[in-house]
């Protein structure tokens, strides 16, 4: 059973990222990104992660997929056909970038685990013994993990500040 | 008040004859000879005639009221606005209030344009009328604005009377005053539930069709028609009151004023209402008198011209009423000036009751008046009389007239041309909603979607009105 | 599935009979309502409503079914096919889920699950979505721009909504349905988070494009919003959707805020919970109702003003007062 769901979900992960980028239509590419991220919901719930699970259904599939498609239809992007021949030239080069960039962030990301939560010793029973997934999380989130949690609000904010300053730029 | 202290002149003056028509007697040889079409179309052209083209209202073809229409930014092709989107709102839409289309260009949710289309609902009924004797043009005055059909009988029923040189009897007078006002209120209450459900609430239209349901019944009870009475008759009016009916329309006065208050209870001190309406569609002074704007929404700037207090017809100068005016012009203001118009018009309605006489209610006139039908059946003289009547009508003398009325909507006017014969020559009617609606793209611009249904209905207009 | 989610272990058969009672509670429960809606529309405003099929028209909703799937099901020739059917799908699947969570008594939880209350909300974005891609779908402008205005809206009130949850969830230290509800035991939580009472209730209204707050489907102004092209059950799925999310956020504001099953201050006098859960949620229910009667559309700007400038602000006010208490007092 656990099998034939991961199979699934892991399926409909890679299947729809892939529809993401090869379909022409922007709105359609948008869809598939939101099934994308519903069914990596799936998988987290598969790690007996819920709340991760719930997040990414609450804050990308819901939130910031809904944003993205809001913007997408009301610029009315039509889909494009005619620079296919250019995409594909584009994709020899985008491969080893892509695979060099995913092996960086990899690398920094298990690194980065490795350190805050070495292997094996944050498996099921010490989110047991925690009170659940949530408290662990917190726990792990605001001890281990603050400096870069802070640092993460504090780019956010900058992105807020940045957006009210180009929005009213643009009313002038 | 605006402007001094003084009245503003009457919106529409008395239409002159054209240099090129030297005399009726030459028009009426100009209709035989199949040439009146090109001479009219002149007098439209040169800006003689008072409603200029019939049907488009285009800002090109400026009619000679909207001479100083505010121009509109200047022309780009639609090209250059990739962002704009033109929505089609009407001819069939929950809230035209008919068949009223309005071209709205959007950026957004603001509307950057607005070009009412109008004509839909136009049946030529000014044209009809060249072809019917003058009681039979009465029902179709019915139809102009059938929210308000006595209020038209009224209008055209004074100009034909005037043009006779009649006056009818003063019971015949207080009667049609009494419906009169009560079709103001009709209308009025029509509109306010139309309004408030424009703008999302839908139980005041109930409670405000509760009361005209009233008024209706007490209509069919005296005339039989509800929406469409055609109760009045040149020179006079149909029948007398039914017993009882007078002991009614005191009930209903008496217990209107109350029922007020649960209007007042959801609308007027709702926030939400006061602040879809305060300063939304702001109409200063000098833009009512530019466009030419006349009823509530001229009083709703403060403009207290009332056509019944201006330039009083059918007795009003004896009634003590007050004008209400508006401070600020803005929809709250028209919404409040049509509550409290309605609370005078119960007040007229009383008085009028009160001083109610007995006696005729047609002028004794046997070329106006048709005969008692027992005297149809018993009399030669008054069967002739009435053959005459119904086969030829009235001669009406020649002559132009023009009166003006105070409707519900604003100022309704109407012009008879009588070439001596029974059927009017011609016959223009200066209808409130077709003027008022004129300042819709104005009120409209830069504002909100919604904003734009709410001016709809606080202009208060009819299509049949103002298509005619 | 695993241990996380149920909790209880693989009880298969208790999650099969659960979900075909949500099934069948909440087609029943959104007819129900459509009649109830009718029913007091109709008394507020001097009428009876539906009163010829059944007694008082209590079958009404039901006929009324029968008829939308017999209708045609139209696609406008412009539209985008494909995503025009799903939409009606989508909008009508996640309001199924939350019933999987909502603590109808002390036995009455189909799955308790410690992330219960965020699952609701979690799903419940899924509505937004649908309108979105319904009305987009349609290509029809008006309902385009109803699909817009939702998204607006919903995107601005479900911060503040999440927020005054989040007070709540701060007091109880839980996600956790019957936790929830078992602190309310003594005490509701409308008398301890009066504010975030208010707030969520507001939101919940907002978030379920009801009047006041009806701005996407605005009859006056965009002739019906984003179901404008729909017809027959495609429509009929839109609003048994929107009668279900009703029922859902008043449930929820029932569970966070009312006491869920327990009766005031702790005397249940003898009745069961879920009657106690049922009739708090239906009041909520007729409260709604009685907004929409009562009150005029708020306009669009307006309502963007009063999540930003408002609610959001003083759902935050909110949130930090009472983390103060909690840490002080």
């Amino acid at each position: 059973m656990e099998l034939f769901l991961f199979v699934t979900f892991s399926a409909l992960t890679v299947g729809s990222a892939a529809a993401v980028v090869w379909h022409p239509h922007p709105v359609k590419s948008a869809l598939f990104l939101i099934l994308s991220f519903f069914s990596m919901g799936g998988l987290y719930l598969l790690l007996q992660a819920e709340f991760i699970a719930l997040m990414q259904v609450l804050v990308y599939a819901g939130a910031v997929m809904v944003l993205f498609l809001f913007v997408i239809m009301l610029l009315n992007l039509k889909p494009r056909g005619e620079d296919r021949a250019a995409f594909k030239v584009r994709v020899r080069w985008a491969v080893p970038l892509v695979l060099f960039f995913v092996g960086g962030v990899l690398t920094a990301v298990t690194g980065a685990l490795a350190r805050l939560a070495p292997a094996g010793s944050h498996g099921p029973d010490w989110v047991a013994a925690q009170g659940g997934n949530i408290r662990a999380l917190g726990r792990l989130l605001f001890t281990r993990g603050l400096l870069p949690f802070e640092v993460t609000s504090v780019l956010l904010l900058v992105a807020v500040v940045g957006v009210m300053v180009l929005a009213k730029k643009e009313r002038r | 008040m605006g402007r001094g202290g003084v009245y503003p002149r009457p919106l529409i003056t008395r239409c002159k004859r054209h240099p090129k028509e030297k005399s009726l007697s030459q028009v009426k040889e100009n209709r035989t000879r199949g040439e009146i079409r090109p001479v009219l179309a002149q007098r439209y052209a040169d800006g003689w005639g008072v409603g200029a083209k019939r049907g488009r209202l285009q800002p090109s073809a400026s009619p000679p009221f909207a001479a100083t229409r505010r121009q509109v930014s200047v022309e780009k092709p639609m090209s250059q606005y990739p962002e704009r989107l033109i929505l089609n709102v009407g001819p069939q839409h929950p809230s035209t209030h008919g068949v009223l289309r309005v071209v709205v260009e959007l950026e957004g949710e603001v509307v950057v344009r607005c070009t009412p289309d109008i004509g839909y609902l136009h049946r030529g009924i000014e044209k009809l009328m060249e072809a019917r004797t003058y009681q039979q043009c009465l029902p179709l005055t019915d139809r102009i604005d059938y929210l308000a059909g006595s209020a038209n009988n009224l209008g055209f029923v004074l100009a034909v009377e005037k043009l006779l040189g009649v006056e009818v009897p003063p019971r015949a007078r207080y009667i049609r005053v009494i419906i009169a006002e009560m079709t103001r209120i009709a209308s009025h209450l029509f509109w306010l539930g139309t309004h408030a459900h424009d703008l999302g609430a839908m139980t005041p239209l109930f409670y405000a069709f509760r009361e005209r349901e009233q008024l209706m019944d007490l209509f069919e009870a005296v005339a039989g028609g509800r929406l469409f009475p055609c109760y009045f008759r040149i020179g006079g009016l149909a029948r007398d009151l039914p017993d009882g009916w007078t002991t009614e329309v005191r009930e209903f006065c008496r217990t209107f004023p109350d029922k007020m208050k649960d209007y007042e209870t959801l609308l007027t001190r709702n926030p939400i209402w006061i602040r879809r309406t305060r300063d939304v569609g702001v109409l200063t002074v000098d833009e009512v008198l530019d466009y030419g704007l006349s009823g509530p929404v001229a009083r709703g700037s403060g403009i207290a011209w009332d056509v019944r207090r201006a330039d009083p017809y059918c007795g009003y100068e004896e009634f003590d009423f007050v004008v209400p005016v508006g401070q600020n012009g803005d929809t709250y203001d028209r919404y409040l000036v049509r509550l409290e118009e309605m609370r005078q018009s119960c007040r007229i309605i009383e008085q009028a009751l009160d001083r109610l006489p007995e006696g005729d209610i047609a002028v004794d006139d046997p070329t106006i008046t048709y005969p008692k039908k027992t005297d149809v059946y018993t009399r030669i003289e008054s069967l002739i009389q009435h053959f005459l009547l119904v086969e030829e009508g009235i001669r009406v003398p020649e002559g132009e007239v023009f009166h003006h009325t105070e409707a519900p909507k604003g100022e309704l006017a109407f012009f008879i041309v009588s070439d001596g014969t029974s059927r009017p020559f011609r016959v223009r009617a200066r209808t409130p909603s077709f003027v008022n609606l004129q300042v819709l793209s104005k009120l409209a611009e830069g504002r909100l979607l919604a904003d734009l249904i709410a001016l709809i209905g606080t202009i208060d207009i009819v299509l049949a009105d103002v298509d005619r | 599935m695993t241990e996380a989610v149920t909790n209880t272990g693989g009880d298969w058969l208790r999650l099969i009979v659960g979900l075909i009672l949500v099934l069948i509670f909440s087609q029943l429960n959104a007819l129900f309502l459509v009649w109830l809606e009718r029913k007091v529309a109709g008394h507020i405003q001097l009428r009876y409503g539906p009163m010829e099929v059944g007694p008082h028209g209590l079958l009404q909703t039901i006929v009324d079914g029968i008829k939308l799937v017999g209708k045609e099901l139209i696609t406008p020739f412009k539209a985008d096919k494909k995503l025009f059917v799903i939409a009606p799908v989508l909008v009508f699947m996640p309001v199924l889920v939350p019933f999987l969570v909502l603590p109808f008594g002390p036995e009455l939880i189909i799955r308790d699950m410690n992330v219960g209350l965020l699952l609701i909300f979690a799903f419940s974005t899924f509505s937004v979505l649908a309108i979105l891609v319904g009305g987009w779908a349609s290509n029809n402008k008006y309902a385009l721009l109803g699909a817009i205005r939702s998204v607006a809206q919903n995107v601005a009130y479900e911060i503040p909504l999440l927020l005054s949850v989040m007070s709540v969830v701060l007091m109880v230290h839980s996600f956790k349905f019957s936790e929830l509800v078992m602190a309310q035991q003594r005490i509701w939580f409308i008398f301890l988070q009066p504010v975030a009472a208010i707030i969520y209730f507001i939101c919940a209204t907002a978030e379920t494009n009801r009047a006041p707050f009806d701005i996407p489907e605005a009859e006056s102004e965009l002739v019906a919003g984003f179901h404008t092209e729909y017809s027959g059950m495609r429509f009929g799925l839109f609003f048994l959707a929107e009668y279900t999310n009703m029922f859902i956020v008043c449930a929820v504001a029932t569970s966070l805020f009312l006491g869920g099953w327990h009766g005031p201050f702790g005397f249940s006098l003898g009745i069961p919970g879920v009657v106690w859960f049922l009739a708090k949620t239906y009041f909520l229910l007729f409260v709604l109702m009685w907004f929409r009667w009562t009150f005029p559309r708020v306009r669009f700007d307006q309502l963007m003003n009063f999540s930003w400038k408002v609610l959001i602000p003083l759902s935050m006010l909110n949130l930090l007062v009472t983390a103060l208490v909690l840490k002080f007092v």
